[in-house]
């Protein structure tokens, strides 16, 4: 079931945007003939291969490459050694940070290798065999470390160290030992150590999150060139390719110039692909070789070694009066961050309290390393972990004064006007009318049946705008070309197409989209963060501007009238009225026909830094139904309910909603790292890192709620990671109440929900309902 | 040493030369650059390779290319014929059933080896059915969808029903 509010309620105004067009990629990806990142090949390529660290902590004593090399077929080998050391540099990475000095290591382990899956060599050989077999002969001595992979057992004071030199920051007086806590951060409203006197209620609980992993299907992939002259060119699977141009640049000492990336159809990223893995592996061995090297990960790799995102410890304490107000929250969080800092534990903290108008808060969180793979951005990075600890703390607060959980959050509710406690002061936003949408949804009415329980919670995201170039070319027969720079996930170019064919009047198939390359189109920041509808969006309307400009322009040039005195309406120029001339309405296609005799061509470019972004709410609703005998709780019926600022393609608002939600519900109930006692993982593979199979899920029905962004053209939110941020709550809710448990540690999956009601069972628990 | 294999590949014949150790799935994609046919985890997990061998639902991942000697192999790219979506390629189209795309390919074969097997499944059916094929990006909410309105139109379109009855001969049914 598919629903859409709109606040206020709008009329259908727009001949194309909220309409649900087949995406003009669709074609091709029906067919197999989309091109992928592992789909490219050139002739006489090589096959490049990593090997990768057997231990999660050595020392690296040696690396002898001498045998591999004399191998035939081996055309290149690259470690350590070939990429430079790298300052101390921090840069953006989807909504995270990156430093160099890191990035340079993790993608080829230096004095150590700190996680099992680190790469330690990389070669190209004229085969795939012959590539593994090379592996094979590559020495690596080793001086094996003691490891740490708990986030709790890495900030022990006589836990191993990472990092010798990893001095906390955010700490004042700075600590004179090192740590593997690299940073702490603090978001402060008002004091809520003394509020906490004013509740009725305080409720306090400890928390504790497992690493998940992305899970794109399609693993990272690349294909290099790199000619003699050491011009580049790159073909990848990536969120944003002039970030891997970057990055790329930065590590090997090239000139940015002299590499053109071009961004393969993407088969998912959710965050995991904002960063560099195989890439610089991959010139450098092409550049060794002369050869084109093509470098696909395995997924025993992905798992390994490319970012999951943190597990975390988290404690939460909310104190509320009997009459519903929340008066204080306070909250600790623990991320970890995998061998180099940068966990989103700041991202964590900010969003924590952040759907609810509080005067009194405090969110403190610690950024701690430890022996796994660096943690990479995943959908709305940070914001599921606090939130899944603070939406439970919200459930039992309303349990514990006896209120029905949606309106103990309509009561606390942040609304236009709230000042967040990281910060800014919300303009419009929808998270009231996601549960008033909530309260009077048929689901949240239903009845439930034997064993069955019921939760909601709510979530919010940033979103943000940021470096963005769009070009438009109209073409002589009055068609259009669009480039745009964010790499199209999930229909981001069906939604381009949409918004430029309602600012234009040119019909939705008669625009042609393209993910332009590096060399091709102003520089662009990744699809992350919700930006790429937002951002690219709003380009897009501003290259159709000129574009309306333009063709006015050669219109009264044409008619021998002032520019001024013709209007663009519905893909016509025509006069501005009965004074202005008596000229007939002139179609865009006419005045494109004319272009060459009218001084050239017509496009636009937009190239801005988009403003203005506006986060999203949502709420969400779960039932779960228990299996007591086997610990299984089961997804029976799930909504989501979101405020999209305005849905540009509804079909794909809703796809983000139920990506999400499933993402979420696989993060709640199945989703874990298991790591051995050796540190090593134990289910670096689908069948045992289980994401939620088509026969796990219901139908997700979906509620756009709509209330405009007033600063994008057309009201557009981002609103692809709002929905991964209540899942893990609402369905901890529904076991909650369902079993009469409360679970505080992820996934709930079958044995660890057993044990609790085998336990509540033999304790003669009289909360236990199943 | 590297075997010469022959075999039906979407009903054309096909000779390649490959070595033991490749997969079927290798096979389709360096031998023969059909590359719609996609990797996902290379152990028989994900699905994404899903093609048919003589009428059979198999991971090209987890076929021997030598295997397929002889044999009529399917794969995503004979399934529109000429510029004809097949009603679940269209289905697919029309449902936005798909977000990256990715895996795309092997629901679509795989959900026609469904449709083949059973022309009117229930959602249960459907779910199971396609529980070997991963989709992280929809939730399979709208691919479900798909599939059942598919199923639908070929239960009335003459022209689905001659392709269903040719599939169903060719399965032995």
């Amino acid at each position: 079931m598919q629903e859409k509010i709109g606040n206020p309620p709008v009329e259908q105004e727009f001949k194309w945007v909220g309409t649900r067009q087949v995406r003009p990629d669709g074609i091709d990806k029906v067919t197999g003939r989309a091109k992928f990142g592992a789909d490219y090949n050139l002739p006489g390529q090589l096959t490049g291969a990593v090997l990768r660290s057997p231990h999660p902590h050595a020392r690296i004593v040696s690396i002898d490459t001498s045998q591999a090399a004399a191998l035939q077929g081996v055309k290149a080998i690259v470690t350590r050694d070939d990429f430079s050391d790298q300052e101390s540099e921090f840069v953006p990475a989807g909504e995270m940070l990156v430093n160099y000095r890191d990035v340079v290591r993790n993608v080829m382990a230096r004095e150590k290798v700190l996680y099992e899956g680190h790469a330690v060599a990389a070669v190209a050989a004229t085969s795939p065999i012959i590539a593994k077999r090379a592996l094979k002969l590559i020495n690596v001595e080793y001086e094996i470390l003691p490891h740490v992979i708990d986030v709790l057992d890495a900030i022990k004071p006589d836990a191993p160290l990472l990092h010798d030199d990893m001095i906390t920051a955010g700490v004042e007086p700075a600590p004179t030992t090192p740590s593997n806590i690299a940073k702490k951060v603090e978001f402060t409203l008002g004091d809520s150590g003394a509020a906490f006197a004013n509740a009725d209620v305080v409720v306090e609980r400890a928390f504790d999150t497992k690493p998940v992993h992305q899970g794109y299907i399609e693993p990272h992939a690349c294909l290099a060139d790199v000619s003699e002259d050491s011009a580049a060119e790159l073909w990848v699977c990536t969120q944003g390719h002039w970030i891997v141009r970057a990055h790329c640049a930065r590590l090997l000492g090239w000139d940015v110039s002299k590499i053109k990336v071009n961004a393969s159809e993407i088969g998912g990223g959710f965050g995991g692909k904002t960063v560099v893995y195989l890439e610089p592996l991959a010139l450098a061995l092409s550049k060794k070789s002369g050869k084109p090297v093509k470098m696909v990960m395995s997924r025993e790799d992905v798992f390994k070694a490319s970012g999951p995102t943190s597990g975390a410890h988290i404690r939460v304490k909310m104190g509320a009066t009997k009459d519903g107000r929340i008066v204080a929250a306070e909250t600790e969080l623990f991320y970890q961050a995998g061998a180099f800092q940068g966990s989103p534990v700041g991202p964590g903290a900010m969003c924590a309290f952040a759907p609810y108008d509080l005067e009194h808060v405090k969110s403190v969180g610690y950024d701690v390393v430890s022996n796994r793979s660096k943690v990479a951005a995943y959908r709305a990075p940070g914001g599921p972990i606090s939130e899944y600890a603070v939406e439970s703390v919200v459930d039992e607060l309303a349990r514990e004064i006896g209120m029905d959980p949606i309106d103990f959050r309509l009561k606390n509710a942040a609304k236009e006007g709230t000042k967040a406690a990281y910060g800014p002061q919300f303009g419009p936003i929808g998270l009231i009318e996601t549960l008033e949408a909530a309260k009077n949804s048929d689901h949240w009415k239903a009845p439930l049946g034997p064993n069955q329980g019921r939760g909601v919670a709510s979530g919010f995201w940033f979103n943000i705008g940021g470096e963005t170039s769009v070009t438009l070319n109209l073409n002589e027969d009055g068609t259009l070309t669009l480039m745009a720079g964010t790499p199209d996930i999930g229909g981001l170019r069906a939604s381009l197409c949409l918004m430029a064919a309602e600012e234009l009047g040119i019909d939705y198939p008669k625009i042609r989209p393209i993910i332009a390359d590096t060399a091709s189109l102003g520089y662009n920041f990744l699809t992350g963060g919700s930006r790429a509808t937002f951002s690219s969006g709003m380009a897009t309307v501003e290259a159709a501007q000129q574009i309306k400009t333009e063709a006015c322009r050669r219109a009264a040039q044409l008619w021998d009238m002032p520019e001024e005195a013709v209007l663009y309406e519905d893909g016509y120029v025509r006069p501005a009225g009965d004074n202005a001339g008596p000229q007939d309405p002139m179609h865009i296609s006419e005045i494109a026909r004319m272009a060459g005799k009218t001084g050239g061509p017509i496009t636009g470019v937009a190239k801005i830094n988009a403003q203005g972004a506006a986060p999203s709410f949502g709420t969400q609703i779960a039932d779960v139904e228990i299996d007591p005998e086997t610990g299984r709780a089961t997804v029976t019926r799930y909504t989501v309910i979101q405020d999209a600022g305005r849905a540009i393609h509804p079909d794909y608002v809703e796809g983000q909603f139920q990506g999400g939600a499933a993402q979420g519900i696989g993060w709640a109930l199945n989703e874990e790292y298991i790591y051995g006692d050796d540190g090593k993982l134990e289910n670096p593979g689908f069948l045992d890192y289980r994401i939620p199979v088509a026969s796990d899920l219901p139908m997700i029905d979906t509620i756009i709620v709509e209330v405009p962004n007033p600063r994008h053209p057309y009201g557009v939110r981002g609103i692809g990671e709002t929905p991964i941020v209540p899942p893990m709550a609402t369905v901890a809710n529904a076991v909650r109440d369902a079993t009469g448990l409360r679970f505080t540690e992820l996934p709930m999956s079958p044995p660890r929900v057993l044990k609790a009601i085998n336990e509540a069972r033999a304790a003669g628990d009289t909360n236990l309902k199943v | 040493m590297k075997h010469h294999i022959q075999m039906s590949l979407n009903g054309d014949p096909v000779e390649v030369l490959v070595e033991p150790s490749q997969t079927l799935l290798d096979v389709l994609r360096d031998e023969l650059g059909l590359t719609g046919t996609k990797e996902g985890c290379g152990t028989g997990d994900c699905g994404a390779c899903s093609v048919m061998v003589d009428n059979r639902l198999v991971c090209g991942c987890l076929v021997l290319g030598p295997e397929v000697a002889g044999k009529s192999v399917e794969t995503i790219e004979g399934m529109a014929e000429g510029e004809v979506l097949h009603p679940l390629q269209r289905h697919f189209l029309e449902h936005a059933a798909l977000q990256c795309g990715i895996c795309t390919p092997g629901f679509l074969v795989a959900a026609k080896a469904l449709l083949a097997h059973n022309p009117d499944p229930t959602e249960t059916e459907v779910r199971y059915w396609l529980a070997g094929n991963l989709c992280r990006c929809t939730g399979y909410d709208k691919i479900i969808r798909a599939v059942m309105d598919a199923a639908a139109e070929m239960r009335q379109a003459p022209t689905a029903r001659t392709e269903l009855k040719d599939q169903l001969q060719h399965a032995g049914a």
